[in-house]
């Protein structure tokens, strides 16, 4: 294949090249999604209400974008709000982690009887893949519910990693290049006696085929996106000395490689107690992760074509509770979204500043959704078919159209 | 710190040093066991009296399985397909140790087989009937199916554990499948008991759903369980709102199930039904509504409250009532997909409930019905049907997709499928011993195979509760990682006497004559079956001549090779 071993700018071209498919635009186009695990309080991020009685005492600043206020804390992020939206108004009913996440990352309600895709592995189905030899959905620090493939398959679940300051496990053959080379020999040979009389049960199997990728990927030039030591130590500087930072360069990374969806996790925003304190800690991990993330791709010429999301599964109550946390708000809490072409330094609606449920220009995850793949040429109509032979649209929601640019 | 034990338990060095010569006492034990052959004889032996026990008394089980075969035969020959022929004696008694108990047939087990039919001449049918047999009775089966089971019954997480031991309910399970309980007594006693869940486990199922907040279940989680898991139809989908696509079940039939465990909640003296009439929020009303259970179907074989007060044990009565053929419908699809990785009717716990079920499987339930339940029955009559015994290719060896779509969906030949997280580790770690592991193994080596096991499938992924859904793909790329990379294989596969058949095979198998011998072993270790002749050319060329460490890892090589194969990796 002509786009074997292409890495850094050139992969486009290695994708143009390779596929053969007529009627599809090649293009690029990725996905990175900053989850906040727990349900972030949206009146210390992104909401913030400064004056009134639900901050209980939370600041907030001005941001690049006139009008715009973040709570403080983010003052990385503040320079960059020009190329930054905010969705304000984002209602949900799902209280629970666990359905809530289902929702959130799939946009589709929690259904026993479906699994729905995550977003990110919807993007990495309806995206051409060519030329990747790493996986193109990968999952750094993800909580207890990863995006998955959900009905689209395994296949298409992140491929899950921890912190980038420790190598990928299980990449290095424990024997040397030399019996190793021998052992995959030998492999095929027998292969090929299991397959003699069976050659389509095999290849229906799949089996060779992620041998194959397996092997690709451990001698790909490639699995250096992972690696964020070869970065310069002001980069990583920039992007904080944290799991979750190193977790965003090595995103990037990875766009700029040809993955498709990377789904960066910090987790901890279940603030029941200590709201301010522990969403302070947590703030100072996300803020200039999240500006570093969003000024690199833009010098490097990758945000127009990569869409940022960042939120998590639920909002926080206006009010503290008597522990001084807040609990569980699907009724009215926030999203960033950047980058893909969108245009930055808007807001979307707003949130009642008394604290009630009423919220002004109320939006699901799904019209998030859908104006996310929009941004990246992909028709939010388009019907995917269950194993039971159901039609599902990729979003059911509506395009934000005052984000369009 | 006054008394003189206490203190010096406190110092580290004391525990280090109990820990470390807990470690030497077992290990001299393994070392034993491994150098004196007598006790490897005589566990060997053991096999070999409990396959050659007694005739296996298949006649009228064959007469059963026949009637399945031809019911599957009028499938495929109505589609112009001929039938696989059928596949070796080894590779069946393989697929049956990988449904039964998860792991694959230990050397020491292939050897007794093969006595069975070369020393003492019984005919292939006797030879699986007695496997299916000793299978049947070993623990490692009841503990396997008990784990299938509750994930059914009671899903995978750890759930409350206020009052829910999920370990209790599996093990009581276990104890259920050992003792060979009919069925329908399992299902009774897990839907009907009452009292703590410490003394009476089988009430874990219903406060594996507890709702710590309200010290009562959560009555849809159970109605869920036991529309899937009981009667086979998924009356879930309709939990919010009538089904959009399946107009068979409608909200209230969902939410009369759940109002059986409305009067159910949690007390001081455990599960008690003392609360009062189930209310449930009515998603299109938006308004509490006050529900009385009720059946989604069936009605006249639901005992009425002056009968059986407790409606818990009428729900009971019902699902188990002989003329009720769901339950027995749903149990038979689910064995099926256990033996086959695929059930007669997929998803596996979506059947319909009037008469366009498949002919074999109505069959099948009629039999388990007529006899009592009795799971031990069915899973034998199904081992025992040619289905089970079909080769994995076609007899033309060229089919392209549709064809092989068509001969695998109507059975004319078996279906390849991928192996379980939990399978991949028993095989693997069976694969690596001579002798059969398991309760009867030294408790170190249990422990140690345990442990394994559950680092392996937490790396490699547990495929959770809806682990009978068809898999799609060839795994993923971390999972053979795992397999080509990983800790696990490494260490079983490399030089290490105690622990790995390769070093094992290499250290009695030391001479330059013994090479065919030392493949043949390696190969009926991993894939059950001796190697082709290409095969044993290939792979004794490459160790003819080789001594010591070489020699060891040529071996090590050999068995890492065949763990990496597509034919270790799907069931065939």
């Amino acid at each position: 294949m002509g786009a074997l071993g292409l890495g850094g700018g050139l992969w486009t071209l290695g994708r143009a090249l390779a596929n053969p498919q007529p009627g599809r635009i090649e293009r690029p186009g990725a996905i990175i999604t900053l989850w906040l695990d727990g349900g972030p309080s949206q009146l210390e991020t992104f909401d913030p209400h400064p004056g009134k009685a639900i901050a209980h005492g939370t600041r907030a600043i001005a941001t690049a974008a006139p009008g715009i206020e973040l709570a403080a804390g983010f003052e990385a992020l503040a320079e960059q709000m020009a190329h930054v939206s905010l969705v304000r108004s984002l209602v949900s009913k799902e209280g629970d982690h666990e359905r809530a996440t289902a929702y959130l990352k799939s946009g589709y309600g929690p259904n026993p009887a479906l699994a729905y895709p995550s977003l990110g592995s919807i993007v990495c189905a309806e995206l051409p893949e060519v030329g990747v030899e790493i996986p193109r959905h990968v999952s750094i620090l993800p909580s207890a519910w990863p995006a998955r493939g959900g009905f689209l398959g395994p296949g298409l679940d992140a491929f899950v990693t921890g912190d980038p300051a420790a190598p990928l496990p299980d990449l290095r053959s424990p024997v040397g290049p030399e019996r190793s080379a021998a052992r995959r020999e030998d492999l095929a040979f027998v292969e090929a006696q299991f397959a003699a009389g069976r050659e389509a049960e095999v290849d229906a199997t799949g089996h060779r085929e992620v041998v194959a990728k397996a092997e690709a990927m451990m001698g790909s030039v490639q699995l250096a996106a992972f690696d964020i030591h070869e970065e310069p130590e002001a980069v990583r500087e920039r992007y904080g000395d944290t799991p979750f930072g190193r977790g965003c360069l090595a995103a990037r990374r990875l766009v700029e490689a040809g993955v498709r969806s990377v789904e960066v996790s910090l987790g901890g925003w279940d603030t029941h107690a200590n709201n301010h304190e522990l969403v302070a800690g947590l703030v100072g991990a996300l803020d200039p992760a999240f500006a570093a993330l969003i000024a690199d791709l833009r010098e490097r010429e990758l945000l127009a074509s990569t869409v940022v999301l960042c939120g998590g599964e639920f909002g926080r109550t206006p009010r503290l509770n008597r522990l001084e946390g807040r609990d569980h708000w699907p009724q009215a809490f926030s999203w960033a979204i950047a980058g893909g072409g969108l245009r930055g330094g808007q807001v979307i609606g707003s949130s009642d500043p008394e604290g009630g449920r009423e919220v002004v220009d109320p939006r699901t995850i799904a019209d998030l959704h859908a104006t996310a793949l929009v941004a990246l040429g992909i028709d939010p109509e388009t019907e995917l078919v269950t194993p039971d032979g159901r039609p599902v649209k990729l979003s059911e929601g509506a395009p934000i159209t005052e984000l369009m640019a | 710190m006054s008394d003189a034990p206490a203190s010096s338990l406190r110092r580290p060095w004391v525990k280090d040093a109990l820990f470390v010569g807990l470690c030497v006492v077992g290990l001299a034990g393994l070392v034993v066991g491994f150098a004196l052959p007598s006790d490897a004889g005589a566990r060997g032996q053991d096999t070999r009296a409990r396959l050659g026990a007694a005739p296996s008394q298949r006649g009228e089980l064959a007469a059963v399985a026949a009637e399945v075969d031809a019911a599957l035969a009028a499938d495929h020959r109505a589609l112009g397909l001929e039938p696989s022929v059928r596949a070796p004696t080894l590779l069946v008694a393989r697929r049956l140790s990988l449904a039964l108990t998860g792991t694959i047939p230990s050397l020491e087990e292939v050897r007794a087989l093969e006595l069975l039919r070369d020393d003492e001449g019984l005919d292939e049918g006797e030879v699986l009937a007695r496997w299916t047999r000793y299978l049947l009775t070993d623990r490692r089966h009841a503990e396997y199916f008990a784990e299938r089971f509750a994930r059914a019954f009671v899903g995978v997480e750890q759930g409350p554990l206020i009052a829910y031991r999920r370990r209790r309910f599996v093990a009581w399970l276990a104890d259920t499948l050992a003792d060979g309980w009919p069925w329908d007594v399992v299902v009774t006693s897990l839907l009907t008991s009452s009292g703590l869940w410490t003394q009476h486990p089988a009430a874990n199922f219903v406060t594996a759903a507890l709702v710590p907040e309200t010290q009562a279940p959560d009555e849809e989680v159970l109605a869920g369980r036991v529309s899937r898991a009981l009667l086979g139809v998924r009356l879930d989908c309709a939990q919010c709102h009538d089904h959009p696509f399946d107009e068979r079940w409608s909200q209230t039939d969902f939410q009369g199930l759940a109002a059986f465990f409305g009067r159910s909640e949690l007390s001081l003296r455990g599960v008690q039904d003392t609360r009062g009439v189930y209310v449930y929020d009515d998603h299109e009303r938006q308004a509490p509504t006050e529900l009385e259970p009720g059946v989604p179907f069936a009605p006249e074989l639901l005992p009425a409250r002056e009968q059986v007060p407790s409606d818990r044990a009428r729900l009971a009565a019902w699902i188990t009532h002989p003329d009720n053929p769901a339950f027995a419908r749903a149990t038979v699809n689910r064995v099926w997909a256990l033996m086959f990785g695929r059930g007669l009717v997929e998803p596996v716990d979506d059947l319909p409930i009037d008469a366009s079920v498949p002919p074999a499987l109505e069959r099948l339930a009629k039999d388990f019905i007529e006899h009592d339940y009795d799971l031990r029955r069915l899973i034998a009559i199904i081992a025992a049907s040619e289905t089970f015994a079909r080769a994995s290719y076609g007899p033309t060896g060229g089919a392209d997709e549709a064809e092989l779509d068509a001969r695998t969906s109507s059975w004319a030949q078996f279906p390849l499928t991928r192996l379980r997280p939990e399978q991949v580790v028993g095989a693997l770690l069976q694969a690596a011993k001579l002798e059969t592991l398991d309760h009867e193994s030294h408790v170190l080596v249990r422990f140690v195979r345990d442990q394994e096991q559950l680092a392996f499938v937490e790396r490699y992924g547990d495929a959770g509760a809806a682990e009978l859904e068809a898999s799609l793909g060839g795994g993923t790329i971390p999972q053979r990682l795992l397999l080509l990379n990983g800790e696990l294989v490494h260490e079983r596969t490399r030089d290490n006497l105690v622990a790995n058949a390769a070093t094992r095979i290499a250290a009695l198998t030391r001479l330059d004559d013994d090479d065919a011998r030392a493949v043949e072993v390696a190969y009926l270790a991993v894939l059950t079956r001796r190697p082709s002749a290409a095969e044993a050319a290939h792979f004794e060329a490459k160790l003819a001549g080789l001594a010591g460490e070489p020699r060891r890892q040529a071996l090590a090589d050999l068995y890492w090779v065949l763990l990496n194969t597509t034919e270790f990796a799907w069931n065939h």
